[in-house]
């Protein structure tokens, strides 16, 4: 299993051509106190750098793009009920998707956990 | 992932001012954002756990870009009064009103805090629109009225259940004030001028001290076990959970004192002289009823509904929100909004749609949390 970020500030750890897809510490400290998380469908077509969720702060809501193009095959049905998850556990509990990948080629270009640091020093 | 409702204010054009407060509230942990023309402390902790703090403790607000004017002059009662809708006849010295400033249509230009001083009055206006407020007053006061914009000075607020306890330790007599009552202290050889009010629905204090002294004082105050500092982003939420409107979204030029349900502004004997800015049309709508109202609005279910949504019954738009988002106290989505007067009784079904889905709501008497305040002649 490897992960890669987006600099939109997703991750999204890829198995074969399943993939799982979040927001980073990063993005949730920036946030703040997330109140709620609207996760795609079932079936819902993603594309590459389109809108996929919204993730919901006390003062704002923000597009969650889609790091690939894909087919959402779950959402994180613990969102609902506790969407502190983002804020306590953004990159394990705090999940958003799990999609089927359309074209693994569109992962060329994301970054990796050393090359994102590196991009979140730089803001 | 990007933010796509961040606060729809327009200062981009402009580098921020600082406040006197800037280095403190960094010192803080504070994450600083653009607000009125200003860099502001948008939260240090977290807004749900400030916004906590402030409800059963002490929160310290910073509220420096407010405008503090002072007026004086022999007929200022009767000057102001053609522009603001206060009784100032009525206003005893070391009482304090809330007011609003209309154009000669009605429109609300902004709405403020006057309080009557020995031989001047106080006036706090809204930040964003204060350079609009003193240019309206100048043009249309009289030569000999003095009004002084008081730059030099800071502005903070102490709310909450536990602020007396505090304040009172620091600058003894303060909790002599009731709310809505006004006075000076000291603190050491600095003059403060002290109101007991503010914008959270809580018992509280608003102080204006001299800028170079502020950080002193707000160190000291946050050092009372009582008191965190608290930023603009809970200021919102408690402020809304209060009921209290907020110039530029909730009230502006387009919104009138009769629809915006605040025509406890206006006492009898001012409604029945008239001769304030847009008396007439005020009073015909009146009689007649507004065709919309500013309503509370609770929401079914977590999402939240922000400023902007349309409000529906049926396939029908009556409405828009004009404020709203997630009330920590409440512990659910809650929102203010204009709704057609027909649609705008307690307990009425309405929809808000937010990204294309519908939302129930329904219409709520505000405030969504009771106000505390600490009235004169109340039990404490």
């Amino acid at each position: 299993m490897t992960r890669y970020f987006t600099s939109e500030h997703e991750w999204i750890d890829v198995d074969g051509n399943e993939a799982l897809v979040g927001i980073t510490d990063y993005a949730q400290s920036q946030l703040g106190d997330i109140v709620f998380v609207d996760v795609p469908a079932v079936g819902a077509q993603v594309t590459k750098g389109g809108d996929a969720a919204v993730v919901e702060s006390v003062k704002a809501a923000s597009d969650v793009y889609a790091p690939v193009s894909g087919t959402v095959t779950q959402g994180n049905a613990a969102l609902g009920d506790d969407p502190a998850l983002v804020n306590s556990d953004p990159e394990g509990e705090g999940w958003f998707f799990k999609l089927t990948l359309a074209d693994p080629s569109e992962l060329d270009g994301l970054m990796d956990a050393a090359a994102y640091q590196d991009f979140v020093a730089t803001l | 992932m990007s933010e796509f409702s961040p606060e729809p204010e327009n200062w981009l054009e402009a580098e921020p001012n600082t406040l006197p407060l800037d280095a403190w509230h960094r010192a803080k942990g504070a994450r600083m954002v653009p607000f009125a023309g200003y860099l502001m402390p948008i939260q240090y902790d977290g807004i749900i756990a400030e916004h906590l703090w402030t409800r059963e403790s002490a929160g310290l607000f910073d509220v420096s870009h407010m405008g503090q004017l002072i007026l004086s002059g022999d007929g200022l009662d009767t000057a102001l009064e053609t522009l603001i809708t206060a009784d100032l006849g009525a206003l005893t010295e070391g009482r304090q009103r809330y007011a609003l400033l209309l154009n000669d249509t009605g429109g609300i230009l902004d709405d403020l805090m006057v309080a009557r001083a020995p031989m001047v009055l106080f006036i706090v206006v809204n930040g964003a629109v204060k350079w609009d407020d003193i240019g309206h007053l100048r043009e249309y006061l009289p030569d000999d009225i003095t009004m002084s914009h008081l730059e030099d000075r800071a502005l903070i607020a102490l709310q909450g259940p536990k602020a007396v306890d505090a304040l009172n330790r620091i600058v003894p007599g303060v909790d002599g004030l009731s709310f809505m009552e006004a006075g000076s202290f000291f603190w050491g050889l600095e003059p403060l001028w002290i109101s007991r009010s503010g914008y959270t629905g809580e018992d509280g204090f608003e102080m204006s001290i001299p800028a170079e002294h502020v950080t002193e004082f707000a160190e000291l105050l946050c050092r009372q076990p009582e008191v965190k500092p608290i930023g603009l982003g809970a200021r919102d939420s408690l402020r809304l959970e209060a009921g209290l409107p907020l110039y530029g979204h909730d009230l502006d030029e387009e919104t009138d004192p009769v629809e915006a349900d605040l025509m406890f502004a206006l006492s009898k004997r001012r409604r029945a002289a008239g001769g304030f800015p847009g008396a007439a049309a005020i009073l015909a709508k009146l009689e007649a009823g507004p065709a919309r109202r500013r309503v509370g609005l609770t929401v079914d279910g977590r999402m939240p509904v922000r400023e902007g949504a349309p409000v529906f019954a049926g396939n029908t738009q009556i409405g828009v929100v004009t404020s709203g988002g997630f009330a920590p106290s409440v512990n659910a989505p809650i929102a203010m909004g204009y709704v057609s007067a027909n649609y705008s009784a307690p307990d009425t079904r309405l929809e808000a749609e937010v990204r294309g889905k519908r939302v129930p709501m329904t219409v709520t008497a505000m405030p969504f949390v009771p106000h505390r305040y600490h009235r004169k002649g109340a039990a404490k």
